[in-house]
């Protein structure tokens, strides 16, 4: 490819005590594209993802981020309230419970707010009209923009935080397990609104799942990991029709066919 | 007072308020941790404020003390008596008059001028901390500046009820950096603040910080474009002096629903009746 990175980690190493959450990690992340890493439970896919989001400092390695301007910044070495705006502007991050993201006590119109007001908007007019029209493309009725998230189902509430998260248009989102315990028929809608949204947006992602359907239906390229490393990767369909790696065999035949 | 040091605090003690202030008014808004003594009364009742007063006051000083507005309320003879005890001070009802004013609740109606120095008691100096309970969340939304949360609880006020329902200890910005709690002054006192002459200085004692607003510094409350600050006062006149510019407590007069309303300062109002009676003499 001839396009510059948009986000790319070198040789990104972690330990948590004695045990190696990471080990001689590259990856990169092209704009506008959707890279899912998958792999079992404690192989490293959550500790990835929160070292390239600069929530976790490697022990080895370095993670690049190239800003709208074009110029490379190592995103453990940016000061504090540098990556604190980046996190509300031109980042996003979805977690897996809404609830750890989402303020439960506020209406779901503020929630949609929230990252407009913390950017200097100061319109109350605007920041409504902005919330009912993130509510709309995520499927929520106008007229609960004034109800609490508490009030709100699990598919809901889990669209609203993708409402929230992404009306400052990022162009990176982090997604942790987004349809992680949801009901089939929701997880079916919601990954079906985040791929619309992500082709229209041209938003780039970094979607850790450890459901292989929900990496075929999204992503672009995937990454299998296995005990902090990346054993496998290449384009989805390529990789899951044709997996090489012994242990991505044994994940694509474990997929029980419906 | 025989065994007392001159307004009770002993001096190093002062001393450490002293280069708290002086930090404070350096970064306007910023709160100084401090390390709060026990003093001779309940926390709550002003031990921040009393604190700060002990700190600054001088014998040629000029005190006032007022509660809610008013110089004759407990809280506010019992200060004023404690001082004109432990330190001999002179002390007066008259803004005017006095040199350094503690309050608690208000801001006198008079313009305060560059020689006085006004004293609040703050029971809250952390305006983020109803919608963030972490101490250590807050410290770092000050340091970056992070304050997106304090217009969501403004943007869900509109929501709900049509506007913005603070009606005491407003947040405001100061400096254009730091918001802050104007401790819990009606927000109708929220312009007074702004480009005031005279030093403002605020004590927590149980929290035990510090902050200042240094003269002439700008001080903002916080709004929407489209739903602007308003200062809000009772729609009456002042059932004593007439007055219709100045900040009305409801007093209830009888058991028959009587009601009348007052002015809150009653060194303004009752200026204002003398000033009627020279008239008409």
């Amino acid at each position: 490819m001839t396009d510059p990175t948009l986000l790319s980690g070198r040789g990104l190493g972690s330990t948590f005590g004695g045990v190696t959450a990471l080990a001689d990690v590259d990856v990169d992340l092209w704009p506008g594209e959707m890279l899912a890493v998958v792999g079992e439970s404690g192989s490293g896919k959550t500790t990835l993802l929160n070292v390239l989001s600069g929530r976790l400092m490697p022990d080895t390695g370095v993670v690049w981020y190239r800003d709208p301007s074009g110029t490379l910044h190592d995103v453990h070495a940016m000061p504090a309230p540098v990556l604190r705006t980046l996190h509300r502007s031109d980042w996003g991050f979805v977690h897996q419970d809404p609830r750890q993201n989402l303020r439960m006590n506020v209406s779901a119109g503020g929630n949609v707010g929230e990252r407009l007001m913390a950017q200097g908007e100061r319109h109350y007019g605007n920041i409504r009209s902005v919330a009912l029209d993130w509510l709309a493309q995520v499927e929520i009725d106008a007229d609960r923009i004034d109800d609490l998230p508490r009030v709100f189902s699990g598919g809901m509430l889990q669209r609203l935080q993708i409402a929230r998260t992404l009306v400052t248009h990022p162009r990176l989102v982090f997604m942790d397990e987004p349809t992680g315990g949801l009901d089939v028929s929701v997880q079916a809608r919601l990954l079906d609104l985040i791929r619309s949204l992500v082709a229209r947006l041209q938003i780039a992602v970094v979607l850790v799942t450890h459901d292989i359907a929900v990496a075929r239906l999204l992503a672009h390229r995937i990454a299998v990991m296995q005990r902090g490393r990346i054993v496998e990767t290449g384009l989805t369909d390529q990789v899951l029709d044709d997996p090489r790696h012994p242990y991505t065999q044994l994940l694509v035949s474990s997929v029980l066919n419906a | 007072m025989k065994g007392y040091n001159f307004a009770y605090l002993d001096d190093q003690t002062k001393r450490m308020i002293r280069r708290g202030l002086l930090k404070a008014v350096a970064i306007p808004g910023h709160q100084v941790p401090f390390g709060s003594r026990e003093m001779p009364l309940p926390y709550g009742w002003g031990t921040g404020g009393i604190q700060v007063t002990a700190s600054i006051l001088g014998a040629g000083d000029v005190l006032k003390v007022i509660d809610q507005g008013a110089d004759d309320t407990t809280n506010a003879v019992s200060i004023r008596r404690f001082f004109a005890r432990t330190a001999g001070v002179a002390t007066t009802t008259s803004t005017a008059e006095a040199t350094v004013i503690q309050t608690r609740h208000r801001i006198p109606e008079k313009q305060l001028r560059e020689d006085q120095i006004i004293v609040y008691q703050v029971p809250q100096p952390e305006p983020l901390s109803r919608l963030e309970p972490s101490r250590v969340e807050t410290k770092r939304m000050h340091g970056l500046a992070d304050y997106g949360l304090m217009h969501v609880k403004l943007y869900e006020d509109i929501a709900r009820y049509g506007q913005i329902s603070i009606s005491y200890d407003y947040p405001v910005m100061v400096n254009e950096r730091y918001l802050m709690s104007p401790s819990p002054i009606p927000a109708f006192d929220n312009p007074k603040m702004d480009m005031m002459p005279a030093l403002q200085l605020f004590g927590a004692g149980r929290e035990k910080r510090i902050y200042a607003i240094p003269p002439w510094t700008r001080v903002k409350s916080l709004d929407f474009a489209d739903f602007p600050f308003r200062a809000i006062r009772a729609p009456q006149a002042c059932g004593l002096c007439g007055a219709t510019d100045s900040y009305l407590d409801e007093v209830v007069t009888d058991n028959h629903g009587g009601r009348l309303f007052v002015c809150s300062d009653t060194d303004h109002c009752s200026e204002r009746r003398a000033g009627f009676e020279e008239a008409a003499e």
